[in-house]
């Protein structure tokens, strides 16, 4: 049994060590909104916080989490009420939506250090995150909606 | 180890029944969970208490609960918008007041254009455009005349505005509440529908239905469907294309924790486990003998040198003949020939290839993210054993879809492995699986020639495609030449009085299949490239060139003036360059100019300027994004986008070999949507050609070189021994290509 933090609550969990987090969240936990992408850290499918950082969590093995907390698309905020979802629903920046779980966490990871990013730290940050149905002009977008809606204008 | 039909010991059934499951799960998701699970029918209640169903897509229940079936996949380009969109405009409802569902398998489904319930080709807006309007018009007249009937009142007195009937006396009554009467009334087979002029919901730019769930994780995939008892598969497959396992030695996997079966397929050997990543390791420790079957030695060059060795023998099939090209090419005062080709490509789903099933005494439910319900619904009868009137298929959103999931290679394991074990198993294809199995767009050598008069008109001009087929594989028979192959050349606008386009089918050995684009992307770059050639033998401005030869074509003409307007053709920015492309497909006209620089001996994409006219919009938002997604697509195969294969095996397994566009590389997109009153074109697959054309023109700008193969980045390293076409300067020579033995098919 492995115990882990998971969106502010404690689970344990009945998986090998080795087990990467990503399939203890999907398959025994039953959050499956992060994805499966690549396996290998190449695609940001997975993209989930680990004490508020972006990581992979398909290379994470599950006896590494430790005591530091999991937040995933679930966790992120009640009623898709965070910045970054609420500009990513005005922009309808997804398409088939399958890499956005990890898009969504990986910039919201990119706003708690960057309230204002530029194109830069967007391109940056974002360059990890993989999406074939080519929406990233419109999470760049998005992504500097979201800091404004952070700053709280409307 | 098993075999396919043992039930394996220990293996309990479902403690839940489906019923159970599925109120539960209802009960929990709501909106999300009821717009990727259909109810099943024997689940549903009888009408009087349950949804009055008013025809195949639209069901209304007492309390004003609006359903629209969709019965086209979802997979990004938007269909669960825009075709209840079409429904809603007639019914005279908010489309944010719809549920939206994913319809079952279904005559009523049935798209002529691709014959079958088939999401492809990009005409799901015009299959549905008339249809679906009709039957929300046929709906919302029945749902007048029930309300007319229960008042005793003429139907032509009342009125049906946002989910309510009215009537001129004052009298209202909810679509709910006459429902179930409407349902009974005769479907009305004259309707008006309304004139352009009208649309209240068509044309706008409504939110799309799908995104809220896209953000907060609960959009269901194929790859996310969890049943009660489930259980998860690994399939190994044989390396080498192809291949089957001759013996497994399965002791080692079967030892190991959680392994409930290992099952020996003609696909391969699937592992069967109580959780994936077991699944994984079980599969790693199997001992497998894989035949590799006829393409053990099948390597790109071998591919290559067939496809050159059928160009170089056969004429071809003839798709497109206006007078006498052959005469009008041997009597030109200036020819050009020039051989040109394309690589094998990925799909590369951001969701690998999945399937979820569950065998049970009454058939067999199948949840699957597929463009073809129908075929899906076959190939898992065929694996369970029972009639394919006894397959539920449930169609999930797509994790992209691109053509991949046009195939069903990736559902019978599941189906086994649910049949062998009596408790649903979900089969996942690792990222390696899924980028080394793909059924992959196929390599293509084209030979292309023209000719100019005496007085510099362009007078002949002949294309000749070599190929595998794709639809011999997928939909056969063939007979005569395949429109999949020959598109963007049998419809090319441009105005040359002599002008041949043939086909010749060179099959590779290996299962490839239709991508996003299918033929109109090796065939756009070709012709597109060709004609700036063209225009450089004439001495001319390509844009002008270009013109010239689209006199009686306005909206080809409007296209290119808009995107050469946006652009500022004729004067690029210091450093930079611009190459265009211009192609009909789909129905719908679009032009591209592409910025670069030369950065490192390498094109940097700064700007992709696109105008398009694709007649009437339902959304012009989802039309603008589906445009940009195009794009990105078509940056990745031009750069980067190639498959390559040695003794069988595929080169590529993940995203490091497999390159495709990051965030951080992505070019200015500058979209220009042309208003139109004609019937909509297709979008989804319409941007994707265009770009590779426009960046290697665009290359030529800057350099001078030509580039006649495809990807960039490969064209212009050199290549091992194989005869690439890469810098050729014109004239090619027909028959110099090495001759090899192997995998000649």
């Amino acid at each position: 049994m492995v115990e882990i933090q998971v969106n502010g609550r404690s689970m344990r969990v009945d998986a090998a060590p080795d087990t990467p987090l990503l399939w203890v969240l999907r398959d025994h936990l039953g959050l499956t909104g992060t994805k499966y992408g690549c396996g290998r850290a190449l695609c940001g499918a997975c993209t989930v916080h680990l004490d508020g950082v972006a990581v992979r969590s398909c290379v994470l093995p599950i006896a590494d989490v430790g005591r530091r907390a999991v937040t995933t698309i679930e966790g992120l905020a009640p009623d898709r009420s965070s910045p970054v979802q609420r500009a990513w629903i005005e922009l309808d920046v997804p398409q088939c939506g399958y890499c956005q779980s990890g898009q969504i966490m990986a910039a919201a990871a990119l706003l708690r250090t960057h309230p204002e990013p530029s194109d830069r730290d967007i391109d940056t940050a974002m360059a990890g995150n993989l999406c074939r149905c080519g929406t990233y002009a419109r999470i760049r977008r998005a992504v500097h909606r979201a800091a404004a809606l952070a700053r709280g204008e409307r | 180890m098993a075999s396919r039909h043992d039930r394996a010991a220990g293996a309990t059934p479902a403690e839940w029944t489906r019923r159970d499951f599925l109120e539960s799960a209802l009960s929990v998701g709501g909106l999300v969970i009821a717009m990727t699970l259909p109810l099943p029918s024997r689940a549903a209640t009888k009408a009087g208490r349950g949804p009055a169903e008013l025809n195949a897509w639209l069901r209304i229940a007492p309390d004003d609960t609006i359903t629209i079936l969709v019965d086209r996949s979802e997979m990004g380009q938007g269909v669960y918008t825009a075709l209840p969109t079409l429904i809603a405009e007639e019914l005279e409802i908010e489309l944010d007041r719809v549920t939206i569902l994913a319809a079952p398998v279904g005559d009523a489904y049935f798209n002529a254009a691709n014959v079958g319930q088939v999401t492809g080709t990009s005409n799901s807006v015009q299959d549905a455009w008339v249809k679906l309007r009709t039957a929300g018009a046929q709906a919302r007249t029945m749902l007048i005349d029930a309300a007319a009937a229960r008042w005793g009142v003429d139907p032509r007195d009342c009125r049906a505005r946002h989910g309510v009937i009215t009537h001129a006396a004052g009298d209202r009554l909810t679509y709910g509440a006459v429902a179930a009467d409407a349902a009974r009334r005769p479907v009305p087979t004259q309707v008006a529908l309304k004139p352009a002029s009208q649309f209240e919901l068509i044309g706008r730019g409504l939110p799309r239905t799908d995104t809220p769930a896209k953000v907060d994780g609960s959009a269901q995939f194929g790859i996310d469907v969890r049943l009660p008892g489930m259980l998860y598969g690994a399939l190994a497959q044989s390396p080498v294309l192809g291949g089957w396992p001759d013996s497994v030695d399965s002791a080692a996997a079967e030892k190991m924790p959680g392994v409930r079966l290992v099952l020996a397929l003609d696909s391969g050997v699937l592992v069967v486990a109580d959780h994936y990543w077991q699944a994984l390791a079980a599969r790693r420790a199997l001992r497998v003998r894989w035949n590799p079957g006829p393409n053990a030695a099948l390597d790109d060059a071998a591919i290559r040198a067939s496809l050159r060795r059928t160009e170089a023998g056969d004429p071809g099939l003839v798709a497109r003949a206006e007078g006498d090209a052959d005469a009008a090419l041997k009597r030109s005062a200036r020819t050009l020939t020039a051989l040109y080709e394309v690589p094998l490509l990925a799909h590369a789903t951001m969701e690998p290839m999945n399937c979820t099933a569950d065998v049970h005494a009454d058939g067999c439910d199948l949840y699957v993210g597929t463009q073809v319900q129908q075929l899906s619904q076959a190939a898992a009868a065929v694996a369970a054993g029972v009639p394919p009137d006894r397959v539920r298929v449930h169609t999930t959103f797509l994790g992209g879809g691109f053509g991949r999931r046009l195939d069903v290679d990736f559902i019978p394991a599941a189906v086994a492995g649910s049949h062998a074990l009596g408790r649903p198993v979900k089969v996942i294809w690792t990222r390696e699986d899924d980028m080394t199995h793909d059924t992959y767009r196929p390599p293509a050598l084209e030979r292309i020639s023209a000719g100019f008069d005496a007085a510099g008109k362009l007078d002949a001009f002949r294309l000749h495609v070599v190929s595998p087929l794709i639809t011999a594989r997928m939909f056969p028979p063939v007979t005569g030449v395949d429109p999949e192959v020959v598109e963007a050349a049998v419809n090319c606008a441009y105005g040359i009085p002599n002008f041949l386009v043939t086909f010749t089918r060179q099959e590779i050995g290996i299962n490839v299949g239709y991508m996003r684009s299918v033929s109109h992307a090796a065939n756009c770059f070709v012709i597109e490239c060709f004609v700036d050639e063209l225009a450089a033998l004439a001495g001319k401005d390509p844009y002008d060139f270009r013109m010239e030869l689209l006199a009686t074509k306005p909206r080809h003409r409007r296209v290119l003036e808009t995107a050469a307007r946006l652009a500022g053709w004729g004067k690029p920015a210091p450093g930079r360059s611009l190459g265009l492309a211009l192609m009909e497909g789909y129905s719908t006209r679009i032009a591209q100019i592409a910025e670069i620089s030369v950065e490192g001996g390498a094109p940097r994409v700064h700007r992709i300027v696109c105008a398009v006219d694709c007649g009437q919009m339902v959304n012009p938002r989802i039309v603008e994004s589906q445009i940009e997604s195009g794009i990105v697509f078509g940056l990745t195969e031009a750069l980067w986008g190639e498959i390559t294969i040695a003794n069988g095996v595929v080169q590529q397994s993940n995203f490091d070999g497999y390159r495709v566009l990051r965030a951080n590389e992505m070019p200015q997109i500058v979209v220009e949507l042309l208003p139109s009153d004609e019937p909509p074109g297709g979008i989804g697959e319409v941007a994707v050609p265009l770009v590779a054309p426009a960046v290697c023109n665009a290359w030529f700008a800057a350099t001078g070189e030509r580039i006649r193969s495809l990807p960039l980045a490969s064209a212009r390293a050199p290549r091992a021994a194989t005869g690439a076409l890469t810098r050729g300067s014109g004239n090619s020579d027909r028959g110099s290509a090495p001759r090899t033995a192997a995998s000649d098919t």
